[in-house]
């Protein structure tokens, strides 16, 4: 099965999504959602892989050996920098709903306030 | 929505989203296979501009406006963080108490402080020939200092960490990822265009641009992660809540956050 490694991001994504949906805590709903876009990490790298092929950095081996791509590893670390401030940023806002409605269950939240 | 109504939305989604992206995987390249187009051609610039870390080459000479994009949102992220987590005008400032370590514990952090920032840095400078970089290296740079609070306390943390200094730095290096595109214009070429003299394959100064911009992203990411901590740090240790005293949650959430 070569698309094997491709479903498995699928699954993770519908994994994390299905967690933010059924969430009763914001925080786990933040962590959900850092889940569901690790599946792009996982689709990006199985996009790259190469049979046989190593890092794509030549410090230590001949140029020309086969490489596994390096735009979509590129691609991965911009995925990482973003997911984790977003998550930071969201967290802090989660903190803030704490403080201003004394929950952090979404369920609770729903009044609107000015 | 109640409930189970979302509930039911979610799996018409899920199984709609499960169909059409199986179908979509089988028109992928397959797995592992050995045509990458854009691969190849990356690898090939990189080593024609004298990058033996072909990602840094990527990241910060053939895609570096993208670059300029991401390091803008992660400083735009410390900078919204910072303004949510502000001390609100109904909160007080408690002094941190002196808590007892263990004195292994003490030993170990005072031990690998050190170490870790060394090796932070050393991630950092040769960001353009073994895998690392500013954005790995700045995280641990920052991630090392903190060691001074896992180990120590909150108040020798405060002292090997000046908040405003960092806070600074993070602007700084900011705008000097900004400032060195500039570089290429001076030089007649585009925007942050490779213009410097790319020095010898596999040497500590060689891909030109490359360790200039990759020294920059390093020391924004690691202020703008040790301000972001800071902040988390402060709503756990710091900032009293007068309203809903004996609630954990908000300080939950901040080593959340920490962690």
């Amino acid at each position: 099965m070569s698309i094997l490694p491709f479903l498995a991001a699928g699954w993770i994504f519908l994994i994390g999504v299905y967690g933010m949906v059924t969430s009763r805590n914001l925080v786990h709903a933040v962590g959900c959602l850092a889940v569901a876009q690790t599946s792009t990490y996982v689709l990006l790298l199985g996009i790259g892989y190469r049979r046989g092929g190593t890092a794509p950095v030549f410090s230590d081996i001949p140029v020309g050996t086969a490489v596994v791509d390096p735009v979509v590893q590129a691609l991965v670390l911009t995925d990482v920098v973003v997911g984790a401030t977003v998550t930071a940023l969201l967290l802090s806002l989660v903190i803030q709903i704490r403080k201003r409605t004394g929950t952090v269950d979404p369920e609770a939240l729903t009044d609107l306030k000015g | 929505m109640s409930r189970r109504v979302r509930t039911t939305a979610f799996w018409l989604a899920a199984a709609a989203f499960a169909v059409i992206f199986t179908l979509a995987c089988t028109g992928l390249p397959h797995f592992g296979t050995t045509l990458h187009p854009y691969g190849s051609r990356a690898v090939a610039a990189s080593v024609r501009q004298h990058t033996a870390n072909v990602v840094s080459s990527v990241n910060f000479d053939q895609r570096a406006l993208d670059t300029l994009g991401e390091e803008s949102i992660l400083f735009g992220a410390v900078l919204g963080s910072v303004v949510l987590l502000r001390r609100a005008r109904d909160e007080d400032r408690a002094a941190p108490q002196p808590r007892p370590v263990l004195p292994s514990t003490l030993l170990l952090g005072a031990g690998l402080l050190p170490v870790t920032v060394l090796v932070g840095g050393y991630v950092v400078a040769h960001g353009q020939l073994s895998p690392g970089g500013g954005f790995q290296g700045g995280v641990m740079l920052a991630t090392g200092l903190h060691l001074a609070y896992v180990a120590a306390d909150y108040r020798v943390l405060r002292r090997v960490r000046p908040l405003a200094v960092f806070a600074a730095l993070d602007a700084v290096g900011a705008g000097a990822f900004t400032a060195l595109g500039f570089a290429g214009l001076v030089a007649g070429a585009a925007y942050l265009e490779n213009v410097l003299p790319l020095g010898t394959f596999n040497q500590l100064a060689s891909g030109g641009l490359v360790p200039l911009v990759n020294a920059a992203v390093g020391v924004e990411v690691a202020s703008g992660v040790i301000v972001l901590v800071a902040q988390f740090l402060d709503q756990a240790v710091e900032i009293d809540e007068p309203r809903h005293h004996g609630a954990g949650a908000g300080a939950g959430g901040g080593k959340d956050g920490d962690r």
